[in-house]
């Protein structure tokens, strides 16, 4: 599950650390120490909640801005992501790599192509007997 | 001797106005951009009520990663 964040890392300069995580703030993947990730994860989501309570309907996405730096949390309906950036981001980019972190997560991994059960040698065929050539 | 004092007098109230210009600027900054479903935004400024306790989570998220 680290590859969408390894590459979210590589990909965004913006993007300091990232947590990806459930409906109930169990943290899948992260960027950041577990408990570091866990502590994100469950004010990432309190946010996000009281956010819902704000507005007509629930937030899809939010942006944080503080002095201290932006926070952003995008939702797609089943799991969560956050990602906290320095000040004055450029906010579409960070949405953009979000979403596209968040979709590479939700995508089953492809099965490993199971290679077939390797044939033992053919054994080889037993020459057919000769025939007694006793006159 | 008394222009000394006026200058340290001007020095320290330029000095005051100065952080309180950058506190201010800084407070500006703050707010809290929400997207919804249907493409809506709402975007609620740093000094509001509904701000401040969505401000307060994402503060702590921030010291959480280390921000």
């Amino acid at each position: 599950m680290t590859e969408p964040f390894d590459e979210l890392i590589e990909i965004s300069s913006q993007i300091d650390a990232a947590v990806l995580f459930d409906g109930t703030g169990k943290v899948i993947a992260s960027t950041l120490p577990d408990d570091r990730a866990a502590r994100l994860a469950s004010s990432a989501r309190a946010l996000f909640e009281e956010a819902g309570r704000v507005g007509e309907g629930d937030p899809t996405q939010l942006e944080a801005a503080t002095a201290a730096g932006s926070l952003f949390v995008v939702s797609d309906g089943v799991n969560l992501i956050a990602a906290s950036t320095s000040p004055e981001p450029t906010a579409g980019l960070v949405f953009y790599d979000l979403k596209s972190t968040l979709r590479s997560a939700a995508k089953p991994k492809p099965e490993p192509k199971v290679k077939p059960a390797a044939k033992g040698k053919p054994k080889p065929k037993r020459a057919p007997a000769k025939k007694n050539a006793k006159p | 001797m008394r222009s000394r004092r006026v200058l340290a007098l001007g020095l320290a109230v330029g000095s005051l106005l100065g952080i309180g210009l950058y506190a201010r600027r800084g407070k500006a900054q703050e707010r809290i951009d929400l997207y919804f479903a249907d493409g809506s935004l709402t975007s609620l400024h740093g000094d509001s009520p509904q701000a401040a306790v969505l401000l307060a989570h994402a503060r702590e998220a921030l010291r959480a990663a280390g921000a």
